[in-house]
């Protein structure tokens, strides 16, 4: 059978005829297989939904618990039969309950990646490579130019900052979903022992991860309520967009930190107002998604959201077939 | 090589001013010599490197890298130096154990010939990390581009070692890289190091400007009075045939004047204002000037078009004589016999303005009789020559500014504690026939407002946004819908970048006309009448 008869793209997102399901689909459908818990990837309102249970609650965390008709979750490395289609689910090293969905039929394997890293992290299971016919990667970050530096110095950064401004506060911008909990556990790991102040929007995400035994200390709400808090000196986590918010003006000259594998890119730090980049990304770099499509051993590699031209170009020079799969709905900025 | 690296990318993400002291400061005090001084020396553009060309620096690396790749990743960086830095190939087997010192790759830099420069380059590019490699590259490419002035590096020592910037004005061009002496001195390890140089800066005396109620308490007797000049603040200094001219922050601008150079034979230091033309004839307005300034070559066509000549206003050092101890009064005289002797093209005199109270002297004010004369100065007849700002002795009576009123059109967010509020505004003037009026942009002002004022005109920000890129909204503004704004600027200047043609020089928002419906506010034409005024 052809690769393209196992798995293609329609609208409502990457399709299954045999197995007759859809993987990430943006629209609401019979079946779905989700592989992590981003809004962008997990969307409420199908019949049925197959994930890992942590992405499950995720979802149920987010959507409320009827955001499918059903759930079934999916342990890893676990194989499930749909409609004579084998599909398993393998650590991606993304976010907690990230997974790929490996696809079988017929002697043909494909593995969906979603969204993925190589990086040790200790809020989720690190990536195992899947040997497979055809792998299909994501490409956020899909240029030479992005090399991410060790998560441990960006962090040190951070802290040297704290240090250097003690009468400001630090404002990191994360992303709700396992960006501002990673940040939380570095923070931890390199030793700050104090109160993290977090935004509303992260603290069930970050009560979650917690239940599920990742540390992150002690958080307190970043609220004024009940007397006028100093925040001097804090470290404060919130997603991005509110710290362009009124919601900002409670803290002292605040440093506006953004921790995000763009900020490898000075003039999209400046264009943020961004004063004291964090490059932490949980994506693959450039070296890391060239190094994984060799470790798969894929002929094949389908290539999609993000910068799908360097990465097709790279996998020609190194005599892999591979092309571009354009699938519609995925945010291209997602970090 | 890291620490700089790290410096320089901290440096141009701060906007504030402390915030850069304070990360000038912790460099100087963490970093050892002789890193700390070049990094100083590369900050005020005084480390001495021959520079490597953009081609040379994009053949490098297409040498070794796929050019389709590179290509793909220019476009999207942007910027050849940060591209570079970031797709350096870097083979694993090569990474060092430890990443060279600013030291070393100034010294390797330095030590390269012409035509092995790009293979030394290539060579310490292979050893560094990606932010030390972009360091690397700047360097060699010329211009850090941080944001951060000679003037506040000097600031900053100042502040490292808790002594006057003053101090430091005057030693910093007896001094050169690595500054040893000068670290050695501002940590208390060793004495202030001693000026031997020839032509040294002396730290200039400023003014106050006029306060509500400053001249009641005044006798106009004890003042003389001078026009305010606008061309741009310079000291002459010639000694042993050294011959520099400096801006009032002890910038050596001599190469951009040789003109002015070349006539001082003399052994002095004079005080007074650059200004372009003939003082026997006529002097030139600021847009005439403005052909001279920040200009790194400076043609034979363009010093003939708009020759320098300095007016002069003090006279600090005469032969072997310092004279900055005698009161102004004395000062003069000396100054007035002195520029007789000098090239009358080159060299003239402030002349007094003859005034008989402050009254007469603010008529005068108001109807100065040249377009660059930006008001009047006093000068107490029996107060020495000062460094710094001491209140008093110097006054500035600046003329009122002009006003416009213009139409907010875009606001962009600011930094810091103004991250959170759109703080930074464009505003536009009408232009265009009857019935197809247009709001072009002439200017941008970031203060002059008050908070509550910022807090108003933020919400008004939030609540009429059209479009928004990035950090900036662009506002509604039509002939029915819009804030006006009365901007204060201190004049024009005409501008072929801006597409009103026109450049304010130093606008501040001086007033929020709520009242004013915006198709009440100002037409291009108001603005260009002052431009050929």
């Amino acid at each position: 059978m052809r690769a393209s008869d196992l798995l293609h793209p329609r609208p409502e997102g990457l399709y299954c005829p045999p197995g007759d399901f859809f993987i990430d689909p943006v629209r609401p459908v019979n079946r779905a297989l989700i592989t992590h818990g981003h809004s962008d990837h997990a969307r409420s309102g199908h019949r049925s939904v197959l994930a890992t249970p942590q992405t499950l609650d995720i979802m149920g965390l987010r959507y409320g618990e009827d955001f499918a008709g059903a759930t079934q979750p999916a342990r890893l490395g676990e194989t499930i039969v749909i409609n004579g289609v084998s599909v398993s689910f393998h650590p991606a090293g993304h976010v907690l309950g990230s997974a790929q969905i490996s696809v079988e039929h017929q002697g043909m394997r494909i593995v969906a990646s979603g969204d993925y890293k190589r990086r040790k992290d200790a809020t989720c299971a690190p990536f195992e490579p899947i040997q497979c016919d055809v792998f299909i990667t994501e490409a956020t970050f899909g240029l030479p130019v992005f090399r991410h530096p060790p998560d441990t110095e960006e962090i040190a950064r951070l802290l040297k900052s704290a240090a250097q401004f003690p009468e400001r506060s630090h404002l990191v911008g994360a992303y709700a979903l396992g960006k501002a909990q990673r940040v939380m556990r570095l923070l931890r790991d390199a030793g700050y022992d104090r109160p993290l102040y977090i935004h509303g929007a992260l603290a069930r995400l970050s009560e979650y991860y917690q239940s599920q035994g990742v540390d992150l200390g002690i958080l307190e709400p970043a609220t004024v309520e009940g007397g006028k808090q100093d925040f001097a000196g804090a470290i404060v986590v919130g997603p991005p967009s509110a710290f362009a918010d009124r919601w900002a003006r409670r803290f002292p000259d605040p440093i506006s930190c953004f921790a995000s594998g763009w900020m490898r890119i000075r003039q999209r730090a400046k264009q943020g107002g961004v004063e004291l980049p964090l490059i932490i990304s949980d994506h693959a770099d450039w070296d890391e998604l060239t190094a994984t499509i060799k470790e798969t051993g894929a002929e094949e590699v389908w290539v999609t959201h993000g910068r799908e031209e360097a990465l097709v170009r790279w996998c020609e020079l190194e005599g892999i077939a591979a092309r571009p799969l354009h699938l519609v709905g995925y945010e291209d900025e997602g970090d | 090589m890291n620490r700089f690296a790290e410096l320089l990318d901290r440096l141009v993400l701060t906007p504030s001013r402390n915030g850069k002291l304070t990360l000038l400061v912790d460099y100087f005090r963490s970093v050892e010599d002789p890193d700390r001084g070049l990094a100083l020396a590369a900050i005020t553009g005084d480390l001495n490197i021959a520079a490597v060309k953009p081609a040379m620096l994009r053949m490098l690396v297409t040498e070794r890298m796929d050019p389709v790749l590179f290509g793909y990743s220019y476009d999207y960086v942007g910027d050849l130096a940060e591209t570079v830095s970031l797709v350096w190939p870097q083979t694993p087997g090569n990474i060092p154990n430890r990443e060279p010192t600013l030291g070393e790759v100034v010294a390797k830099l330095q030590a390269a010939s012409r035509s092995d420069g790009p293979k030394v380059l290539a060579g310490l590019l292979d050893n560094a990390g990606i932010s030390a490699r972009f360091a690397i590259i700047k360097l060699v490419t010329g211009g850090l581009r941080i944001g951060v002035s000679a003037r506040l590096a000097k600031q900053a020592l100042a502040d490292f070692g808790k002594v006057d910037v003053a101090e430091i004005e005057e030693l910093w061009h007896g001094l050169s890289p690595p500054y040893m002496g000068l670290f050695a001195w501002l940590e208390g390890k060793a004495d202030k190091p001693r000026n031997t140089a020839m032509a040294l800066f002396r730290p200039v005396m400023l003014s106050n400007p006029v306060g509500d109620g400053d001249l009641e308490k005044l006798d106009p007797a004890d003042y003389a009075a001078e026009w305010k000049w606008d061309g741009i603040r310079v000291q002459a200094v010639a000694e042993g045939g050294v011959r520099r001219l400096y801006s009032r922050t002890g910038d050596d601008v001599s190469g951009a004047f040789p003109d002015l150079a070349d006539a001082m034979h003399f052994s002095a230091a004079l005080d007074g204002e650059l200004l372009v033309g003939d003082p026997r004839q006529a002097t030139g307005t600021f847009s005439d000037l403005q052909q001279r300034l920040n200009r790194k070559t400076v043609t034979p066509k363009m010093q003939q078009q708009y020759p320098a000549f300095m007016r002069c206003y003090d006279l600090l050092q005469l032969g072997d004589e310092d004279l900055r101890a005698l009161p102004f009064r004395e000062r003069r005289g000396r100054l007035e016999a002195f520029v007789k002797t000098l090239d009358p093209g080159r060299f003239d005199l402030s002349p007094f303005v003859a005034f008989a109270d402050w009254q007469a002297l603010e008529n005068l004010r108001r109807a100065p009789p040249h377009p660059i004369i930006e008001g009047v100065m006093l000068k107490r007849w029996d107060t020495p020559y000062v460094a710094g700002r001491p209140k008093g002795p110097w006054f500035k009576w600046k003329r009122d500014p002009h006003t416009v009123d213009a139409v907010l059109m875009y606001a962009q967010r600011g930094h810091g504690k103004r991250s959170s509020f759109y703080s930074d505004y464009t505003f536009g003037v009408w232009s265009g026939a009857e019935g197809e009026e247009e709001l072009v942009p002439v200017g941008k002002a970031y203060f002059g407002f008050t908070d509550e004022e910022l807090k108003q005109i933020d919400k008004y920000v939030r609540d009429n946004t059209v479009e928004r890129f990035g950090p900036v909204r662009s506002v509604r503004a039509d002939r029915d819908n819009g804030l006006v704004l009365e901007v204060a600027f201190e004049g024009l200047n005409r501008s072929t970048r801006h597409k009103s043609g026109v450049a304010m020089r130093f606008p501040r928002i001086s007033r929020l006309r709520w009242d004013k419906p915006a198709n009440e506010a100002d037409r291009i034409e108001t603005l260009q009448a002052l431009l050929d005024g």
